[in-house]
């Protein structure tokens, strides 16, 4: 412990005598001319364009049809054992249950357990027009980070109030104090002659459903 | 490792490679040149990022204090590192720790910086790579040749004979059937890797970003294999250059606009993560933070060479540069390779060695990195800058003839009729040295110019006397 208490005296002793006499400016004073907001006329129309730019099934639900649509959701994607995070409207339990024979709220599931999983679905916390991105901070219906990490199909609700124009105000929305996943479309990799090819480690389908209600 | 001019004469003769690089680098080039045209802010973003970095750098003693500060309170442990062998050690002592002999990695530069893979290895760990390309790498037996796609230099046909003679020797092997389609590809490494991620009790990262107001650390990816390193393993060890820090998580709406863009030419990345310290029940429940100097404070030192620290890696410069397009990365005997990597390596290391003292050369100062380079890193003045420093601290023997050449061409060019008599000189001597066009070897010590050159020859006739003979006789 003695040898890394000086090696952090060393280091920062070592930067206070780099910078000695530099300008210090205050973060203040860094200039943010840059776009604070991004608008957008049809900012859910343009969020739901960005998201299906990756690949990503993106459905807008009818008021009213959302229990419908996931089950429809889960349904195309061939699923037998599906995943609803603790934290979900009771309702998608009910539609869910009657539907399939499997159905896991997560709780102590394990990582062999999540395996058997087919799909997923969750509830978001912000989504991000201009990027198409969906952000899950694994409150109450996100689930660990597990849970929509290795199960193959990811069918994620994020409602219309939820859509951010943009980085900066989606950003402004989040705790950092809490883990948070971005989600810009399913999986996927450049490495090979730089093809796009989707799912590789994580879930190979993105299923959004964006919808008028708080979800 | 050879010194840039000869080990890039020997990538430049191999023409798959030249034909690999300028595949990739021109998509990517155009990818990269339509999303940033969408933003009609970027050069406001930009200068956002440069100044937050700046601003960073010289406040970077309260911003680390601050930052541990904020891990520690979220339950993780900082650890500070003066150089790579310290950094090795914390890892190495924190791996075996926990009683396990393998490590699953997020692709790192600060990792593959202090070559802690062959620490691990040393220490009877296995470390594997868990980055599509960075598998394809190592399963090869090979060095990484570009920042964000280290494989560039592979093509489909040799990755899948990679993974087929590779793959069953370190765990689950190739499907008998591979193809050399890039989605089978894909498929029989989401098999290999898959068996490891769910045995993994340790991983180990870097991280694009850590942000000291609150303690966060943001990993930006594409695969999800970070999300699997991240999450599944019960320690997470994440190795941190000090030049990472950015004060606050606002700043991170100008990074994450900044860096997807000018890496992969995506609008965002795929994934992103970011945790602070520990989250009861949810990812890892032991965290350790590296944080790493290892010659960062030399580079801090340096008022003009300091920018190269604003750094984010996005590999911007290297799709660019016209050189690293013909050359690739290996070249550059260097894990940071292209242009960021000729200023940023020499200031790390030191310019002693005759690859670090070579490296700031490795340009033509076209001037492209800089126009693409997100945080506005003006790198060819940084190029500059390196060369005055590797020919100054080498004065003592170099002093004597290049003093006595300047003073010549200081005379030859201060007087028209020297230095008409001079051209016309070279004119004749193109008879001697360039009969093809080109100079080919000249004697020593001329010989370290033309080894690594293709120069002109000299033209037949000076644009003096051409002048005179058709122009010569207007009365202006």
């Amino acid at each position: 412990m003695s040898a890394s208490i000086s090696a952090r005296e060393a280091i920062l002793g070592r930067v206070r005598s780099a910078i000695a006499g530099t300008e210090q400016t205050s973060w203040e004073d860094v200039a943010r001319h840059y776009r604070q907001q991004r608008p957008a006329e049809d900012l859910v129309g343009l969020f739901c364009e960005r998201v299906a730019d990756y690949r990503a099934t993106v459905e807008r639900v009818a008021p009213g049809g959302l229990t419908t649509a996931i089950v429809a959701a889960a349904h195309t994607a061939g699923a037998r054992r599906v995943l609803a995070p603790a934290g979900v409207p009771h309702s998608w339990y009910e539609a869910l249950t009657s539907e399939f024979a499997h159905v896991d709220d997560g709780t102590g599931i394990d990582t062999a357990g999540l395996e058997r999983v087919d799909a997923v679905i969750t509830t978001a916390v912000v989504g991000i027009a201009s990027t198409g991105t969906i952000v899950l901070d694994h409150g109450p219906g996100q689930g660990h980070r597990a849970v929509t990490l290795v199960p193959d199909v990811h069918i994620c609700v994020v409602a219309e109030s939820q859509v951010a124009d943009d980085v900066p105000d989606g950003l402004r929305r989040l705790d950092p104090a809490r883990p948070m996943t971005f989600i810009s479309g399913p999986s996927a990799t450049s490495d090979i002659e730089l093809k796009r090819v989707e799912g590789v480690h994580g879930p190979r389908t993105l299923h959004v459903l964006v919808t008028p209600d708080e979800p | 490792m050879p010194a840039f001019p000869q080990a890039a004469k020997q990538e430049l003769a191999n023409s798959q490679l030249r034909h690999n690089l300028a595949n990739a680098t021109s998509t990517i080039r155009h990818k990269r040149a339509e999303v940033v045209g969408e933003l009609d802010d970027w050069a406001q973003l930009r200068e956002a990022g440069a100044a937050i970095k700046s601003h960073t750098l010289s406040n970077l003693d309260t911003y680390l204090e601050r930052f541990e500060e904020a891990v520690t309170a979220a339950g993780g442990t900082v650890h500070w590192a003066r150089d790579a062998a310290e950094a090795n050690r914390i890892v190495v002592d924190l791996v075996r720790a926990t009683g396990e002999r393998e490590v699953v990695k997020v692709k790192s530069m600060a990792t593959q910086e202090i070559e802690l893979n062959e620490a691990l290895q040393d220490a009877g760990i296995d470390a594997w790579e868990t980055d599509l390309a960075e598998l394809i790498v190592q399963l090869g037996h090979d060095t990484p040749s570009h920042i964000l796609v280290p494989a560039i230099h592979r093509n489909r046909a040799e990755i899948r004979e990679i993974f087929q003679q590779e793959m069953g020797k370190v765990g689950t092997p190739a499907p008998a059937d591979l193809t050399d389609e890039p989605a089978r590809l894909a498929e029989a490494a989401r098999r290999h890797l898959r068996e490891k991620f769910l045995r993994a009790k340790v991983a180990v990262s870097g991280a694009n970003f850590a942000v000291a107001e609150t303690g966060s650390l943001v990993v930006v990816e594409s695969e999800g294999n970070g999300r699997m390193c991240l999450t599944l393993p019960e320690t997470l060890i994440s190795v941190v250059g000090i030049e990472k820090l950015v004060p606050r998580w606002q700043d991170l709406e100008v990074f994450l606009q900044l860096l997807p863009r000018s890496s992969t030419g995506e609008r965002m990345n795929p994934y992103t993560s970011t945790w602070t310290g520990v989250t009861p029940g949810d990812g890892p429940q032991s965290f350790h933070v590296v944080l790493l100097d290892n010659g960062r404070t030399n580079a801090l030192a340096d008022e003009i060479g300091r920018q190269a620290l604003r750094c984010i890696r996005c590999s911007a410069c290297l799709n660019v540069c016209p050189v690293y397009e013909r050359t690739g990365g290996h070249a550059y005997g260097s894990v940071y390779p292209g242009p960021i990597g000729a200023v940023l390596t020499p200031q790390l290391r030191g310019t002693t060695s005759e690859v670090d003292k070579a490296l700031p050369y490795a340009s033509s100062l076209c001037g492209a990195c800089y126009d693409v380079c997100p945080v506005a890193i003006n790198i060819p003045d940084l190029l500059v800058h390196l060369r005055t420093r590797v020919v100054e601290e080498h004065r003592g023997w170099q002093s004597k003839p290049m003093d006595a050449l300047m003073s010549m061409a200081s005379w030859v060019l201060g007087d028209s009729r020297r230095l008409a008599a001079a051209q016309k000189v070279a004119s004749l001597s193109r008879r001697v040295i360039g009969r093809k066009g080109t100079i080919g070897r000249l004697p020593p010590p001329l010989s370290r110019w033309t080894d690594a050159r293709d120069a002109p020859a000299p033209a037949e006739e000076t644009f003096r006397t051409w002048w005179e003979r058709n122009r010569g006789s207007d009365s202006r």
